[in-house]
């Protein structure tokens, strides 16, 4: 058992060499502590929910979805202690949506970024090492991509395919793997594939798939953990703005909570606060954790940039 | 493959030009083909989302599409269109008929640019100058308040925060006017045509930044007392003759209009961008720091200020540099959610009218003029990379 253990997180550390070292110096980050917290935060009301509605809350009255004995009218009703943050305009809990929410936005998230990350990391290793048309191909699509607008994009994609969270999070992490990402992780690779002992490797006999796997993707790690990160917020990020401008066809999300709010006419009206702050202040804060740790590590992958 | 002539050897620099430039026309027009499909994919046409519940019959209504070039099939209007575009002719609006989309676009075009320049260039700015105070301030309380200030900013849920500020300073504290570009009443009878006063704005405000650059220019070898002089004095000068001006023309009024309606969605732009800057800013002069000349400029015993403005700063305006030309090529494109919100009828709020519209020739239009400026931005770019940093080499 122990040494199955052992040997598990030695194989770790062989494939990713600096992880021990790069976790201390991240304990050291005061930003990235701040984000973990912010992270923590929402994982514990998403898990909470589920625990919550089977013990405390009474399901036929707390279901963030339709609940089948909603508040009473008049709705929506101010905080009370059985509605901590208050009801929406159909008298459902806002505190159980918002929960709800939490556990859709980090699922988003989680998928749309290792679509991403997969997809960033393999093709733009492959291109910067194979080269040629392949790596002319994904160039030319990356600027493509860049150029359309991602509204325009996301539209015509609503419009052919249901919307719902799954797919959404898939086609952000597409999009934002074959874009963006990839440019940026190509050239990391370029510049790996030049080294040494990428020459040792093929001079050993090394087949090109495992200079790839064993010596290219893991030293493009850090940089991919990076936009990992970076794409976790923009992926929360859109799907807020698309579901506020009604294009998505997902079942509670925070965008779906201030949507609501604002087809109902609340969304500019103070007295009705907890309608629209708890989601918007949601939407920001977990976007900003994850940004706060992808630029943690930012600190730590660039060793220039750290105080000694 | 370096260049055994040095990095700046024009052959090498010319090649390198002339495949990108190759490139980017074989991107262009595919760019050109994708988007144009894809609007054309889309379910529902012009005709049947204006007059899908009339009584028009199914004859009237093909003569009605063949007046607009509806008829043939998608692929002949494809090339139908691309040899307008060769032209020069981007055809003719369906939802603003007879407009031509040229005008439209040229229209449009100026009102985005004057609103995105000025919260670009004022969120790089301030973002430059707080990146700077950051990375000089590093490890303490106070880098850790600002950063996670701005980084909060920066990913703040745009919509939401874009009503909450037009809602305190529009409505509850009516500092701003809400929504449009223009107050209508003041411009109703014997005013000047509102697109060309937005287009003398542009130009006025480009002539002054170009007076600006050539002064700071000139006065660069001056001794540093009578630079700030010469400086404030050729400035305020400059802007004393553009002010002039405007009131002798009798546009001033209409200016002041145009600015005071810009005011809050400027602000807007520039605290939900600057964080960007802010922290790139902050990891270059990190960078720089570490050059051994600024190590010499402290062992001259120069003033902490003039190291950190002078020999820290420049290092480490490249890569800020290098994405301020790319928000400007993006800032043409406009913000739909900004637009949309402010009702500022830019590039960004016509794509998406033109969009839900099926306005194929307005919406293919506007996507090829900001898909232009994106691929030349990316070139600019590049070569202006080429050129600040002697050490990178194309060829």
């Amino acid at each position: 058992m122990t040494e199955t253990v052992d040997r598990s997180i030695r194989s770790i550390r062989n494939f990713f060499p600096r992880l021990g070292g790069w976790f201390s110096l991240f304990r050291e980050s005061r930003i990235g502590v701040i984000g973990v917290c912010g992270i923590a935060f929402f994982s514990l009301l998403a898990l909470l929910h589920p625990i919550l509605l089977g013990t405390v809350w009474d399901p036929k009255m707390y279901d963030p979805l339709t609940p089948s004995l909603p508040h009473p009218p008049p709705n929506p009703a101010p905080p009370s202690a059985d509605h901590w943050l208050g009801t929406d305009p159909y008298g459902s809990d806002v505190l159980s949506q918002l929960m709800h929410g939490a556990g859709s936005a980090l699922l988003l998230g989680t998928v749309a970024a290792l679509v991403t990350v997969i997809l960033a990391t393999v093709v733009g290793a492959a291109a910067a090492y194979y080269g040629g048309l392949f790596d002319a191909v994904f160039m030319r699509l990356a600027d493509l991509i860049l150029m359309t607008p991602m509204l325009v994009i996301l539209i015509f994609i609503s419009t052919f395919f249901e919307l719902k969270l799954l797919p959404l999070a898939v086609w952000i992490g597409v999009f934002a793997g074959l874009g963006g990402t990839v440019l940026v992780v190509k050239a990391q690779a370029l510049a790996v594939k030049n080294r040494a002992y990428i020459d040792a490797a093929r001079a050993n006999g090394g087949s090109s798939g495992y200079i790839l796997l064993r010596h290219i993707i893991p030293h493009l790690a850090p940089i991919s953990l990076l936009y990992m990160m970076f794409t976790v917020t923009e992926a929360v990020f859109s799907e807020a703005v698309l579901s506020y401008f009604g294009l998505i066809d997902a079942k509670m999300t925070w965008g779906m909570m201030i949507h609501s709010a604002a087809v109902s006419g609340y969304l500019l009206r103070p007295e009705v606060w907890w309608l629209v702050l708890p989601a918007g202040a949601s939407i920001t804060l977990l976007c900003s954790s994850f940004y706060l740790v992808g630029r943690a590590l930012d600190g730590i992958v660039h060793p220039r940039l750290r105080a000694r | 493959m370096p260049d055994p002539r040095g990095w700046k050897s024009e052959t090498v620099m010319r090649r390198y030009v002339v495949l990108r430039l190759g490139q980017i026309v074989l991107t262009y027009f595919l760019f050109l083909v994708l988007i144009y499909f894809l609007l054309e994919a889309l379910p529902g046409n012009f005709l049947g989302a204006l007059f899908g519940e009339s009584r028009l019959t199914a004859g009237q209504l093909d003569a009605l599409g063949a007046q607009l070039g509806l008829q043939g099939s998608a692929a002949e209007r494809f090339l139908q269109w691309m040899g307008g575009f060769l032209r020069g002719d981007l055809g003719i609006s369906l939802s603003q008929y007879p407009r031509p989309v040229m005008e439209i676009l040229a229209e449009r075009a100026p009102r985005t640019l004057a609103l995105f320049l000025a919260a670009t260039l004022l969120s790089f700015s301030f973002g430059f100058f707080a990146g700077k105070i950051l990375a000089m301030r590093r490890g303490t309380a106070f880098e850790t308040t600002v950063t996670v200030g701005g980084i909060t900013l920066y990913t703040v849920f745009t919509p939401w925060f874009a009503l909450w500020l037009l809602w305190i300073f529009a409505y509850a504290l009516r500092l701003f006017p809400v929504g449009k570009f223009i107050t209508y009443e003041m411009w109703e009878a014997g005013a000047p045509d509102a697109n060309a006063v937005f287009r003398h704005l542009l130009l006025g405000g480009l002539m002054l930044a170009m007076v600006a650059w050539a002064v700071f220019r000139r006065t660069a070898r001056l001794i540093p007392a009578r630079k700030r002089a010469v400086r404030t004095a050729s400035i305020a000068a400059a802007l004393l003759v553009f002010c002039g001006y405007w009131i002798v023309t009798g546009q001033a009024a209409y200016v002041l209009d145009i600015l005071y309606h810009m005011a809050l969605p400027v602000l807007t732009l520039t605290l939900i961008s600057f964080g960007g800057t802010m922290l790139l800013t902050r990891s270059s002069m990190l960078e720089t720091m570490r050059e051994d000349y600024v190590l010499l400029a402290r062992a001259k015993g120069l003033p902490e200020s003039e190291i950190r403005d002078r020999h820290i700063a420049r290092g480490a305006l490249l890569p800020v540099v290098t994405t301020l030309v790319f928000s400007l090529a993006f800032a043409i494109g406009g913000g739909v959610i900004t637009e949309s919100i402010f009702s500022w009828e830019g590039m960004g709020y016509t794509l998406m009218e033109a969009v839900t519209l099926s306005d194929i020739p307005l919406a293919v239009g506007a996507m090829a003029f900001t898909g232009l400026l994106v691929l030349a931005a990316h070139l600019a770019a590049d070569l202006l990379y080429a050129f600040l940093d002697p050490r990178i080499r194309y060829g």
